[in-house]
């Protein structure tokens, strides 16, 4: 019998759990063939809606379901902590001692936030990268009456790059909204040269940034914020006053990985093949999503995109033949939408090869944003887009 | 300015990464020294030789050189403060 192990159940993990759960209909069904999830908390969260918790009147609960919910039912799901990969015996291990083997492993793990890196970010920034800081900065924008905000990304690599972006775009339309525009600044901090790692969306959205007048600092790298002063400070040696201090958190892989050798430390991001999404050079070990080290978007589509690869792939394997068809290989494509604000957003598609070429925004994008939200749990991961 | 007689005390081996990865591998290693430190970081990405030195003046550190190598560029930094 083999066994196919996939740690995470989020859209990488669920999505290549279902899709193998499709090819591999007939081993799984002979008793050949086993498909497990092992996911630490059993739901299935969707992470681009936290956004909307402080931008757009979304509830927590909506963005929650139960994994097993959505996974086909020829998927087994076992609910508990991995804490460790044991290469040499082929087997993963669980908090409470439980060892189970492998003969295919994906790695589908996400990224975690470590706000704690940098002092002082707990107490004094908010973010939107959880449903609960979310929700917290909805009360800080309710209660800001104008002042100084200050927007900025403290550590790259991190989820849904356009998000920040996103958020200052939505919080200056709210502000015009409230008639609290005029009383306020906004500043955008970027950690590298332009406003957005991709150059034809940096064109795209720098022009905004200056209609809006909200004032870009590139290469502002946060090292540091001085809760008396009131100022976050760049490597670079800037300092920006802020009311209101909305950062992304530094984001990092998975310990256990690291502590098992399979992710180098000090980011924990796994040496990914870029086309055979294969990790370190090991021929029955994958990842995909966040848990990469891939130069692509750390976003929810990146994984929705590669999981057709990783499930074709091993049931080549487990049936004995060659990867074959239009998921083969992985080509890095991606494909999300980018609010701008005013009921407008545009669409970002791209792969290895070819850079997006964001259209105009428009009203019909934002919609199309917030339909793909609604529809999401009939759709993705159950691998009907 | 360029000075080649100053020998790179670490290197940051950023081929094969894109833009940012470079430019990010080089200001962690930058978080991590001393001041004095010479790192050199090897880049394929093209992008890189725009970048990296426009972010070495805007932080105040010294670009030692910047030369094209077989497929990569390596450059150079002191860091100053």
């Amino acid at each position: 019998m083999q066994r196919i192990v996939i740690l995470g159940g989020g859209v990488g993990g669920t999505l290549t759990a279902n899709l193998l759960a499709k090819r591999l209909r007939r081993e799984i069904d002979a008793g050949a063939a086993e498909v497990l999830v092992i996911d630490s908390t059993g739901q299935h969260v969707y992470q681009p809606g936290f956004m909307y918790i402080a931008m757009g009147g979304e509830k927590a609960a909506n963005l929650q379901r139960p994994e097993r919910s959505l996974l086909d039912k020829r998927v087994n799901l076992l609910v508990g902590d991995v804490v460790a990969v044991d290469e040499t015996r082929a087997e993963v291990r669980l908090a409470d001692g439980m060892a189970i083997g492998y003969d295919q492993l994906v790695l589908a793990t996400g990224s975690r936030i470590v706000p704690e890196a940098i002092p002082h970010f707990e107490q004094e920034a908010q973010h939107f990268y959880t449903a609960e800081a979310s929700a917290r900065l909805r009360i800080a924008l309710d209660a800001f009456t104008g002042g100084r905000i200050v927007i900025g990304i403290a550590g790259m690599p991190y989820k849904c790059p356009p998000a920040p972006l996103e958020v200052a775009f939505l919080i200056e339309a709210e502000l015009r909204e409230r008639g609290l525009r005029e009383g306020t600044t906004l500043d955008y901090c970027s950690p590298i040269g332009r406003a957005f790692t991709i150059e034809s969306v940096s064109e795209m959205a720098t022009p905004i940034l200056e209609q809006k007048r909200i004032e870009l600092h590139t290469f502002f790298n946060v090292e540091a914020i001085d809760p008396e002063r009131k100022v976050v400070q760049s490597l670079e040696g800037e300092e920006l006053p802020y009311d209101l201090l909305i950062l992304v958190p530094p984001h990092k892989g998975q310990q256990f990985l690291m502590d098992s050798g399979l992710a180098p430390a000090p980011g924990g991001w796994l040496p990914t093949d870029r086309h055979t999404l294969l990790v370190g050079g090991r021929p029955n070990v994958y990842a995909l999503g966040d848990a990469t080290d891939l130069p692509l978007s750390k976003a929810g589509s990146t994984a929705h995109f590669e999981a057709p690869v990783v499930a074709e792939r091993i049931a080549a394997a487990i049936q004995g033949r060659a990867p074959s068809g239009k998921h083969a290989d992985y080509e890095g494509k991606v494909m999300c939408f980018f609010e701008v604000g005013d009921g407008k957003g545009t669409l970002l598609q791209f792969d290895y090869d070819h850079p997006p070429k964001p259209p105009k925004p428009n009203q019909l994008w934002h919609l199309g944003k917030i339909v793909f939200n609604k529809t999401y749990w009939h759709t993705v991961p159950k691998g009907r887009v | 300015m360029t000075d080649t007689a100053v020998t790179a005390t670490r290197t940051v081996d950023a081929r094969g990464s894109f833009c940012p990865g470079p430019l990010m591998e080089l200001i962690r290693s930058i978080r991590e020294s001393q001041v004095g430190d010479v790192i050199a970081v090897l880049s394929s990405d093209k992008g890189s030789k725009v970048d990296i030195p426009k972010w070495i003046e805007k932080a105040g550190h010294r670009l030692v050189t910047l030369e094209t190598r077989d497929g990569f560029d390596e450059i150079i930094v002191e860091k100053l403060r």
